[in-house]
């Protein structure tokens, strides 16, 4: 069980401050992460209570401006970029021309000619050199910003006061992002998250990112690992690329057609549409135990299909996830087995999300 | 969860398990390093009486939110017992891994194998 010391992994500018507080060090994507301070459970239900903070500075980044760089980002995700308004965030997936899902992707339009794609850590490079392939013939200029920016993510009831106390003007609404300075660091705030939860995510440079933690964190925002990021998302039914999306499969199966706008002739968009026109093979679904244990991922379904992510949810404290099933039973309401390590696990497909205040049954 | 401890009336094996021996029966769990490496244990998948169980080999999984882990019997034997306190309670296991957290009884089938499990001194020497 003991870990091997890792030496070649990436260190965020925070990694003092994390071993310090005791968390739980591990390899992720080529970083070397917390997965967890106080303890996974704990963690998860401060943020649904109160306020946690994450660093999440191994997400990538990639900026693409110029003239044409609005029909270049067009040309490349699956949501209409053209509608995103300045200081607008969106969300889309990043397509093969076989519309196999690359990557899911955060897109903030900070001008009219200035975009800033959030992309995930172990994708980052696969991205950048997909954009860079598609540049000839845009007058765009597409840049690595991975290395300019540290990134935070404050989230939970309380996170949106802690942060308000040390802005210098009100906080950027819900999927809209601005300039903000935030205990003294200029910064990009985006009103983006991936718990379920209101809050913030701070886009800023390395240097500023020990002293807003530390603010943060004194000011009550409770330092927060990536495995209580992965049980927040997955309550909230929230994709994870490598888990529920993967090239193998389109963003039509993943449920992600709300953020897929074929018209806008992205690469793959003919491809998305006959599965589309046609109606998928299969769904992915969130589900429930109906008994004990904990499905996971890679775990079959009983008669076609698979688990692509599982855990306890802390909240429901019962086995939930996400998988792929095939479209006939990928209905709310439908019962299914999961082989569990050679034991059939009952399950029911239930509706999004799995957990959320407004509707504790989801 | 409470601080580092490995009492020194038990006899470990180097998959962090321990056995407390009374006679030709003994009581297994984890150890304290094995909890603490899991994180929060949300599950515990109780065998059943009646299993017989081998030195060496998983007899039971154990489930942190994370991830799932098996359970190695660090002696022979069968089953006569198991700790009906962790299907409610499985965080028992974090909390008291050498009290409320035990997890089987076992009689031992070959109770010499206790000569090849490792004091508190050999097995904490191995552990960091």
């Amino acid at each position: 069980m003991a870990a091997s010391p890792q030496t070649d992994l990436r260190r965020t500018p925070l990694h003092e401050r994390h071993a310090a507080a005791g968390a739980k060090l591990v390899p992720f994507a080529g970083w070397e992460m917390p997965v967890q301070y106080e303890g996974v459970l704990q963690e998860h239900r401060t943020v649904r209570d109160a306020a946690g903070v994450f660093d999440v500075s191994h997400m990538g980044q990639i900026e693409t401006s110029g003239p044409q760089a609005l029909e270049l980002l067009q040309r490349l995700v699956s949501n209409d970029v053209s509608a995103i308004p300045i200081g607008g965030a969106q969300y889309s997936v990043l397509c093969r021309e076989d519309g196999g899902v690359l990557d899911d992707l955060f897109t903030y339009r900070l001008a009219p000619d200035r975009f800033l794609t959030v992309t995930n850590a172990a994708n980052h490079d696969k991205d950048l050199a997909w954009f860079s392939r598609q540049l000839a013939g845009y007058d765009a200029v597409v840049e690595d910003a991975a290395d300019s920016y540290a990134m935070l993510a404050v989230q939970g009831p309380r996170a949106r006061e802690i942060v308000q106390a040390v802005s210098d003007a009100p906080l950027p609404a819900r999927m809209t992002a601005g300039e903000r300075t935030v205990a003294g660091a200029r910064m990009l705030v985006a009103g983006t998250g991936y718990t379920g939860e209101d809050g913030v995510e701070l886009l800023l440079a390395p240097e500023d990112a020990v002293r807003v933690w530390d603010e943060l964190v004194r000011r009550g925002a409770a330092p927060t690992g990536l495995a209580a990021r992965d049980t927040l998302r997955l309550e909230a039914c929230f994709h994870l690329y490598g888990n529920d999306l993967m090239e193998s499969r389109g963003p039509i199966e993943a449920g992600l057609g709300w953020a897929v706008k074929e018209d806008t002739g992205f690469i793959g968009a003919e491809a998305v549409r006959a599965v589309r026109d046609a109606g998928p093979s299969e769904k992915l679904v969130p589900f429930k135990l109906t008994g004990p244990g904990i499905a996971r991922q890679g775990n079959p379904v009983l008669g076609g299909g698979e688990v692509t992510s599982g855990t306890m949810s802390p909240c429901l404290e019962i086995g939930v996830g996400l998988a792929y099933l095939p479209a006939d039973r990928a209905v709310p309401g439908t019962e299914f087995e999961i082989d569990v390590r050679g034991k059939a696990r009952g399950a029911v497909v239930t509706t999004r999300p799995l957990y959320s205040k407004e509707t504790p049954d989801g | 969860m409470a601080d580092a401890s490995y009492p020194d009336d038990l006899l470990y094996h180097a998959e962090h398990d321990w056995a407390r021996i009374d006679g030709d029966t003994a009581t297994f769990g984890i150890t304290w390093f094995a909890q603490d490496a899991l994180g929060d244990v949300v599950f515990f998948d109780v065998p059943s009486v009646g299993t017989a169980v081998t030195a060496g080999e998983s007899y039971a999984e154990v489930e942190s939110v994370k991830a799932v882990s098996d359970v190695v019997a660090p002696l022979s034997g069968e089953i006569v017992e198991v700790n009906p306190g962790l299907e409610a309670k499985p965080e028992a296991i974090n909390d008291d891994p050498y009290g409320e957290g035990w997890m089987v009884k076992v009689k031992l089938s070959d109770p010499s194998e206790a000569d090849g499990l490792l004091d508190v001194q050999t097995y904490t020497s191995q552990l960091s």
